[in-house]
């Protein structure tokens, strides 16, 4: 019976070993519906939480790009990418370290007009952190400002006592700093061949013109 | 003459024919050269029944009793005649149905077509009677699904569909079409199959420079052993496999479901790899200096415990699949392709070699296996008649010759370890899912799948109770298929581990069955049922001879166990005997 206590030494996988860190999943996919859940299950399954997450048309007519940030052992990212490329309406998965990437996330702050007004000291942080004001109305006033994540908490926290109303964040945005022949491939590829098209749900909003069983 | 003729192609192809939905999913399975649908209609899918009803002498509908006997029909179709399985079926219900055989079929990649009705698609998303999201239930259980709500998209989401199950590495597809979309007219434009998918790449680059490292490795290498799976059936390489391991010499163990790529009477198959397998295959591989995975995905019941499995050995890996290379066992020369192409290369750069000694070390340790363990299985003492018995006088009267469809559990494990197969594609069985309730209705596909041939599932009395209402399919489709049910009054499997595990706390394994003979009476099969091992020859003759189908029922001993076994969480080299 030496293999019943075996058992639960072998628990632990490979796949443990070498340190988590933050990496950045960029996803080059067609435009399908759907799509979003498929990639968002192989993260899920394996109870891997996703950081941020960011979905958006790329340089090139029907290439969307998906840029992932999640926090894993380097082993655990090869793998999730080699699943992610598996699927069959993903063009190409690549993983990179921050070092690896030029990155950026923007926030909106939204403060009550007087605070500004009237505090010296707000309106010197905002400078400092290059906030841009985007909106001011009587009672409140929209700024918005980009940067990494700690520099946009880092604000966050300094505005906390003056009283800020609503505060948003987008996720992460990325560029591989050495990602230029790539771009040049994508272009060639699309051009050589074209896209279906996207059909969606034409008849969604057609329920009272349509007797049907 | 010339602009005459090109402007009559022009004609031909722009030409148009104004048809519903329902008759291009009919133009297209036609077109795929589908001669067979297993199916179960509901309001949802009526549009496609009734286009069906027009095309029944070009398409033969199977009607199953439930829509999972008929996804494990397909796949079982799909196994044995390495064509595409299509399957029919409702929303909602009909189409949750269907998950189980979808699991099934994406973990051991088989190509099979769902068709599911949806409701219209005006009413998506408004809880509708009989709706459910299965394009989102089956995401993670299908190598691609898609939804179709215009009928003019269906053509091509068929092709699509087609194309995609049954290149690179197969897989499950399902495609919902609305109601509407199944009804709508619309002008067809013909139907044209899909070799090509611009962001698909069903075939990863064959690299030379890695077919020429392996090659190398396996010229240098003493002790070298090859573990194949079922890649080489989805390959249709089962000669390129034969060629390369003959000219190798390399002793070749398989995986449960790489069973009859490789004649079982071959003097270079040495056995079965895994939890059940056999005694050299698994302690070998933690001796081999090379070890060579041709087809297969290193799966926890092959490797046991991972931090212990060939860390000595060099390791190559032969795989359509990139996302298999280093998943689960770090390769030292990963040959990515399908390995009906890079078998060829390899063995045309390896030298000619017999490897004698090595070999004699499988043959040393297969005898230890018979003296301690099999034996005693072929011919026991009690007067219990064992399963592994019943498998051996099988063995007698098929000669190999039978396709054996098998359930999940401790039947299945001797059958796989027993059985005897002289052809591929004879061996259906649900390895990486372990769906019980597989084996009747994937016998019933099988039998349609290789008509010709001798079609027997083995059940227990566990798994046969799971699906057993799919003896209405045979009965009313008249299927000639063998039923054997290994009857020993508990989950066997289950039952082995709480003996073996939790101290005999037999907990719920205890397992009553009906009248098997009487109940297939009620369904107009004959049958008999045998506890007496002098009748076992005759009854086994019995069914093999008799016209259509049958089922026999032999009472096995009730606490046998499976014997090797790795236990879980011990590497392989620690299996036991007994």
């Amino acid at each position: 019976m030496n293999e019943i206590k075996n058992n639960k030494n072998a628990t632990h996988s490979p796949l443990g070993v070498g340190g988590k860190q933050e990496f950045t999943i960029t996803v080059y996919t067609e435009n399908q519906i759907g799509l979003l859940n498929r990639i968002a299950i192989i993260f899920t399954r394996r109870k891997i939480n996703i950081d941020s997450l960011n979905t958006s048309p790329t340089e090139v007519e029907s290439v969307h790009r998906f840029t992932i940030v999640i926090n894993e052992t380097e082993e655990v990212v090869h793998k999730l990418c080699r699943q992610i490329e598996k699927q069959v309406e993903v063009l190409k998965a690549y993983y990179n370290t921050n070092e690896e990437l030029v990155w950026q996330e923007m926030a909106l702050y939204k403060v009550p007009t007087d605070v500004i007004a009237e505090k010296v000291k707000v309106e010197r942080l905002l400078r400092e952190k290059g906030a841009r004001v985007v909106v001011i109305r009587k009672d409140y006033t929209v700024f918005e400002t980009s940067g990494h994540r700690e520099e946009i908490d880092t604000l966050t926290k300094t505005l906390e006592p003056f009283g800020l109303i609503e505060f948003v964040r987008t996720a992460r945005i990325a560029i591989i700093k050495d990602s230029k022949g790539f771009h040049e491939k994508l272009k060639e590829f699309e051009e050589s061949q074209p896209p279906e098209e996207l059909v969606e749900n034409e008849f969604l909003n057609k329920q009272d013109e349509v007797f049907s069983m | 003459m010339e602009t005459l003729e090109l402007e009559k192609e022009k004609i031909a192809k722009t030409k148009t024919e104004n048809i519903s939905g329902s008759e291009a999913v009919m133009r297209a399975l036609i077109a795929e050269e589908v001669e067979t649908i297993f199916g179960y209609p509901g309001g949802a899918i009526m549009p496609i029944y009734d286009a069906l009803y027009d095309h029944h002498d070009q398409l033969d509908h199977i009607l199953v009793r439930h829509e999972q006997g008929a996804i494990h029909a397909a796949q079982g179709f799909a196994r044995t005649s390495g064509k595409t399985g299509v399957v029919f079926a409702t929303s909602g219900p009909g189409a949750t149905n269907l998950v189980t055989g979808l699991a099934d079929a994406m973990i051991d990649s088989t190509p099979v077509v769902c068709i599911t009705g949806q409701v219209f698609a005006h009413l998506l998303g408004t809880d509708a009677f009989q709706e459910t999201d299965v394009i989102n239930i089956t995401t993670p259980v299908t190598k691609w699904n898609y939804q179709v709500t215009d009928a003019t998209e269906i053509p091509s989401a068929l092709a699509k569909a087609f194309y995609i199950a049954a290149s690179g590495r197969p897989g499950p597809v399902l495609i919902d079409i609305t109601k509407n979309a199944q009804i709508q007219k619309f002008d067809f434009a013909g139907y044209k199959k899909s070799d090509h998918i611009r962001s698909y790449r069903p075939k990863p680059i064959i690299r030379k420079e890695y077919i020429e490292e392996a090659a190398k490795l396996i010229n240098e290498a003493k002790r070298p052993f090859v573990i194949f799976g079922q890649g080489i059936i989805l390959g249709n390489a089962e000669k390129e496999f034969k060629q390369f391991i003959e000219k190798g010499g390399l002793p070749a163990a398989w995986t449960i479901l790489g069973l009859s790529a490789l004649s079982t009477e071959h003097p270079l198959n040495v056995g079965m790899l895994g939890m059940h397998g056999n005694y050299g295959p698994n302690v070998l591989t933690n001796e081999c200096d090379v070890l060579i995975a041709i087809g297969m995905r290193f799966d926890d019941r092959v490797t046991g415990r991972l931090d212990k499995y060939a860390k000595q050995a060099k390791i190559i890996h032969l795989d359509i699949d990139p996302a298999e290379i280093d998943k689960n066992v770090k390769t030292t020369v990963p040959v990515w392709g399908d390995c009906k192409e890079t078998l060829p290369l390899l063995t045309e750069l390896i030298t000619k070699k017999t490897h004698t000694e090595w070999l004699q070390k499988f043959k040393d340790y297969k005898k230890e296996e018979e003296e301690i363990c099999i034996n005693k299985e072929m011919h026991p003492s009690t007067e219990e008649m064992s399963m592994a018995e019943v498998i051996d006088v099988l063995n007698e009267l098929t000669n190999g010759d039978a396709v054996i469809v098998t359930d999940v559990g401790q039947h299945q494990m001797v059958a796989c370890r027993y059985a005897k197969f002289n052809q591929s594609k004879s061996n259906v069985t649900s390895g990486g899912l372990g769906t019980m309730g597989f084996a009747l209705p994937a016998a019933i596909g099988a039998k349609f799948g290789a008509p010709e041939r001798t079609v027997i599932a083995i059940a227990g009395d566990g798994g046969i109770q799971m699906t057993i209402q799919e003896l209405g399919t045979i009965m009313q489709s008249d299927v000639d298929v063998k039923i054997l049910i290994l009857n020993n009054h508990f989950l066997g499997m289950v039952r082995q581990w709480q003996e073996l595990f939790n101290d005999k706390r037999y907990s719920f394994v205890n397992i009553t069955s009906p009248n098997y003979v009487q109940v297939a009476k009620g369904y107009n099969i004959d049958g008999q049922s045998v506890s007496d091992r002098k009748n076992l020859k005759a009854a086994l003759e019995t069914m093999l001879n008799h016209k259509g189908a049958y089922l026999l029922e032999v009472i096995v001993g009730k606490e046998n166990n499976v014997f090797p076994m790795v236990p879980q969480g011990c590497s392989v080299a620690e299996i036991r005997l007994k």
